[in-house]
């Protein structure tokens, strides 16, 4: 029964979806509606959801003294902050349980939920992004070499994208006659980008998809189950 | 002193001297001009040609690590379209777009003080699911948002009195770096519904939806990065952001390229040490 059900909900929505898109008529049109509607529902439950399971597995890291454990101190910490703050003072436009926080408004300049946000998750996320690119660099100066074929094919590709996408680039090749300007940076990182990048990302994109619905009419026969968790 | 030491050194000076090219053309603008591409002049079109008072969305699905690359697509976007009178709404298929929504307009509306919450513009805030929502946003938009950010109902705002569904609106805006985001519009509402999708992202993906700009224009131009996003500043005659951060950008990749000269060489005569 635990599986079964489940396994039946799986099987008449997929199915039910497939028609829709072939007859998209009474019934089945009002049918998917009532579908998205349940899933848009479920989506949100799952972000509380989500919430829960990421307290209840952090708690259980922190009380085993895993290794790293203070990380996960720091993560629950911050996540209790935000929630706290956000439920007491809202944000931007909604009141929270003890209204907009006038005084701490007025004291910060902004409700403290945005003030954190704003000043701390905003720089503290960019720039673990931005340290992307001292790995690149880094990266680049140690995997980039010319072995063989495929590594100089790389190593050229790259540079002419590197140099069209920057200011620099068009600047150095602007000198360029009329007859040559196909050559000219800008134009032959464009060139690259538009046919056998574009060739490469499309094999890649119709794979994806076929992959896609193989695995999904895997899951709407029943034949994958891995979803239902456990040993099935 | 060891291989490994060596390169732990040597990591260690990229990464400083990465760190002064950046920030010093930031400290001191050398002010290079960007050449204006297909894609993004394609994107600009869309907006340029755009009738006057039309409802168009912009959609924020994008958080603030990609804040760099994004926010100053988003800025100059909203202008533009701000500066064609056109009527906007903003929704958010992430859920920390609805800052990044509200912090584009304070900037947008410092040059438009005169637009009007609900008459010139709208934020619909943070819808969840994703390409599901985008689905029933084809059908209904007031059963997906019943009401805004701000907790007006939908039938209250005034420029959303004749916007039913997706099929009213002039064009859809993605400002995305993900899922989901650009890929999900396209599927769900440029391919389903004829509805004109554009967008901007970040650098890394741009190559993954640059086929979707193709002739059946399932995607209306795309904005790719930090060099897409001074492009279309110069467009709109903007030096924002992007225009300031693009200088820094290209020292780096130059230095970059450097680093990989560099790379060659000492492969090189490591590679004739060990023959010898």
């Amino acid at each position: 029964m635990k599986y079964k059900v489940p396994l039946i909900f799986a099987f008449v929505c997929g199915i039910l979806v497939v028609i829709s898109e072939f007859i998209p008529h009474r019934p089945f049109n009002m049918l998917i509606t009532t579908l998205q509607d349940w899933f848009m529902i479920i989506s949100g439950f799952a972000i509380i959801l989500g919430q829960i399971s990421l307290f209840q597995a952090n708690i259980k890291k922190i009380r085993g003294k895993n290794p790293d454990w203070p990380f996960y101190l720091a993560g629950l910490i911050s996540f209790s902050i935000m929630l706290i703050v956000g439920l007491f003072w809202g944000t931007q436009e909604y009141r929270g349980i003890l209204g907009h926080g006038d005084k701490i408004q007025a004291a910060i300049g902004m409700k403290p939920f945005d003030y954190l946000f704003a000043n701390a998750f905003m720089p503290l996320s960019s720039t673990m992004f931005s340290l992307l690119a001292f790995f690149i660099a880094s990266a680049a100066y140690r995997a980039f070499i010319i072995r063989s074929f495929e590594s100089n094919l790389l190593m050229i590709t790259a540079v002419i994208v590197m140099l069209g996408r920057t200011s620099f680039g068009g600047m150095l090749t602007s000198w360029l006659p009329q007859g040559l300007y196909f050559l000219h940076l800008p134009n032959l990182s464009d060139f690259i980008m538009e046919f056998p990048n574009s060739a490469a990302q499309r094999a890649i994109l119709i794979s994806a998809a076929l992959g896609i619905i193989g695995s999904s009419l895997r899951i709407i026969l029943g034949i994958e189950r891995s979803y239902l968790g456990g040993d099935k | 002193m060891s291989a490994n030491t060596n390169s732990q050194t040597e990591r260690r000076i990229i990464y400083l001297v990465l760190l002064i090219a950046v920030a010093l053309p930031l400290i001191f603008p050398i002010g290079w001009k960007t050449e204006i591409s297909g894609y993004t002049k394609l994107a600009w079109e869309l907006i340029q040609n755009t009738p006057d008072s039309s409802v168009v969305v912009f959609s924020f699905d994008y958080d603030p690590s990609t804040l760099t690359e994004i926010q100053p697509m988003a800025e100059a976007m909203l202008e533009h379209s701000f500066s064609r009178n056109q009527k906007i709404i903003a929704m958010a298929l992430w859920p920390q777009g609805v800052q990044m929504a509200d912090q584009a307009f304070t900037e947008a509306l410092k040059k438009y003080p005169d637009k009007k919450y609900g008459v010139d513009y709208v934020n619909l805030g943070y819808k969840v699911a994703g390409i599901v929502a985008i689905q029933a946003m084809g059908k209904s938009m007031p059963e997906v948002f019943p009401s805004d950010q701000r907790g007006i109902k939908y039938e209250d705002i005034p420029m959303l009195k004749k916007v039913k569904t997706l099929r009213d609106v002039a064009f859809i805006c993605s400002l995305s770096s993900g899922t989901p985001g650009i890929k999900e519009w396209v599927m769900a509402a440029r391919d389903p519904l004829g509805t004109p999708v554009t967008g901007g992202t970040t650098a890394v993906s741009a190559p993954g939806l640059l086929p979707y700009v193709n002739s059946q224009k399932q995607l209306y131009g795309l904005l790719g990065g930090l060099k897409a996003a001074s492009e279309y500043e110069t467009l709109i005659n903007k030096i924002g952001s992007a225009t300031i951060k693009m200088d820094a950008q290209s020292i780096a990749h130059l230095l970059i390229l450097v680093f990989i000269i560099i790379g060659n060489i000492k492969a090189f005569y490591n590679s004739k040490r060990s023959e010898q």
